[in-house]
């Protein structure tokens, strides 16, 4: 109504009434929005990028943790199998030592068998050898008594040879059992 | 409706259409002669059902965020997130464009659904097809971006940082410093206001050109002439196919602009 009465360029001119109620109108969206709307909408944003970096750790950390966990098992695995291995190589030596202790104790009963058994032998000559003396002299004695007659029984001279004649024996018998 | 526009639909009034299409009474004629004339006509009726229409919509949309959303809570955020990220992060920097984000979309948002009036049926008219409307939000504008500059370089400090581009040369600050001054302090609020008061105002002249000027054929003694009308009707629709791309584009341009204005006033150089 105003504008026409006034012409082309009135279109040019505001009604101020029209900007107050623009300004009034404009405000309260701001109003509404700046406070109810938007600060909320920001907050969304940032709890979206919050849980999708929470999510991201969250899967690091567990990946950590299983590799952590991992080399843990690889680590004891690593441990045993050098435990089994010092078992195996004691083990191993233990046998050798024993097997050698029992070689070494057998050698030596049985040279202590051989040695004892020498000694032995040698005793038992030894013993017969002076049995033998003895007796072979009394033999030969009774035998060359009854052979020569019993008037020379308890001479002093036969008895004299009859000694000599044994001693010679026993020597030809040590140079014997020397050289056997 | 009472608007001149239904009536002029109606056929009782002259072809063309002139400035007097975009006159509206008011609601209440004993308001005519008061202070509260022009406060309750259809345009400023778009107004109100505009804001109202976006808070409904926010409140109800955004009443219980997710994080995974919904439909509706997508739509709320990607209109924001629009403004938010390809206006005013992508102009200013994370800090800034998320600290200004919200005036803008707010203004984004406001200017949309006020431009949309212009080819909702019933009412096809924009509220920014009458110049005081757009000029309250270019004002707006000038106030942001002058206080955010007062408010980084301080007064002085705005002023020089506004009226001497850098690296000016001393000899021509007299010729340079006028230009600057007018063009930076005192037109930018005006073009911005101009230009989309100029678009809406010249897309419903267009709209009534074509709608009217079928009525006026239809009302022809002539059959072929009356059969011509056709032709207009489809213009006229075409037309408003046309309409949308201009509304959401000086929605976006005037959001642009004041960002623009916004990033020169924290810029360190001019």
């Amino acid at each position: 109504m105003i504008q026409a009465a006034e012409g082309g360029t009135a279109i040019l001119f505001p009604i101020w009434q029209e900007m107050v109620v623009g300004a009034v109108a404009f405000g309260l969206l701001l109003f509404v929005l700046m406070k109810f709307v938007f600060p909320r909408m920001e907050k969304t944003f940032e709890a979206r990028v919050d849980a999708i970096e929470g999510g991201i750790e969250r899967a690091e950390r567990a990946q950590e943790e299983a590799n952590q966990t991992l080399e843990e098992y690889r680590r004891k695995l690593a441990t045993a199998q050098e435990e089994a291995a010092a078992i195996r190589d004691e083990a191993r030596a233990d046998a050798v030592a024993a097997k050698e202790e029992i070689l070494v104790s057998a050698r030596e009963e049985a040279n202590r068998i051989i040695a004892a058994g020498h000694s032995q032998i040698e005793a038992s000559r030894q013993q017969l050898v002076r049995e033998l003396r003895g007796e072979v002299g009394n033999l030969a004695v009774d035998l060359a008594g009854k052979i020569i007659g019993q008037r020379l029984a308890g001479d002093a001279d036969t008895t004299a040879t009859v000694d000599q004649f044994l001693a010679q024996i026993a020597d030809e018998t040590a140079e014997t059992s020397g050289a056997r | 409706m009472t608007d001149s526009a239904m009536v002029l639909a109606e056929g009782d009034l002259h072809f063309p259409p002139g400035i007097e299409s975009f006159n509206f009474r008011d609601w209440f004629t004993g308001l005519s002669e008061t202070g509260l004339a022009n406060v309750f006509t259809t345009l400023t009726f778009a107004v109100w059902l505009s804001v109202a229409v976006i808070i409904v919509f926010f409140l109800w949309a955004y009443r219980k965020p997710q994080i995974v959303p919904t439909k509706r809570q997508w739509l709320a955020e990607s209109a924001y997130g629009f403004i938010r990220n390809s206006v005013s992060v992508d102009l200013l920097g994370k800090k800034a464009g998320v600290r200004f984000a919200p005036y803008f979309a707010t203004l984004f948002l406001f200017i949309l659904v006020t431009n949309m009036w212009a080819i909702v049926p019933g009412i096809q008219i924009s509220p920014n097809s009458h110049i005081g409307f757009p000029l309250v939000l270019g004002l707006m504008s000038w106030v942001i971006y002058v206080y955010v500059g007062v408010k980084k370089h301080g007064f002085l400090g705005y002023l020089r940082a506004t009226c001497i581009p850098a690296g000016t040369p001393v000899f021509i600050y007299p010729v340079v410093i006028p230009i600057e001054f007018l063009q930076n302090l005192i037109l930018r609020p005006v073009t911005l206001a101009l230009r989309l008061f100029a678009n809406m105002f010249a897309g419903h002249l267009i709209l009534l050109v074509f709608f009217l000027g079928g009525f006026q054929l239809l009302n022809s003694e002539n059959i072929f002439i009356q059969s011509m009308s056709v032709f207009s009707f489809a213009m006229g629709i075409a037309i408003t196919a046309f309409e949308l791309i201009v509304i959401v584009l000086q929605a976006y341009v005037f959001t642009l602009l004041t960002a623009m204005y916004v990033q020169s006033s924290l810029a360190d150089e001019h």
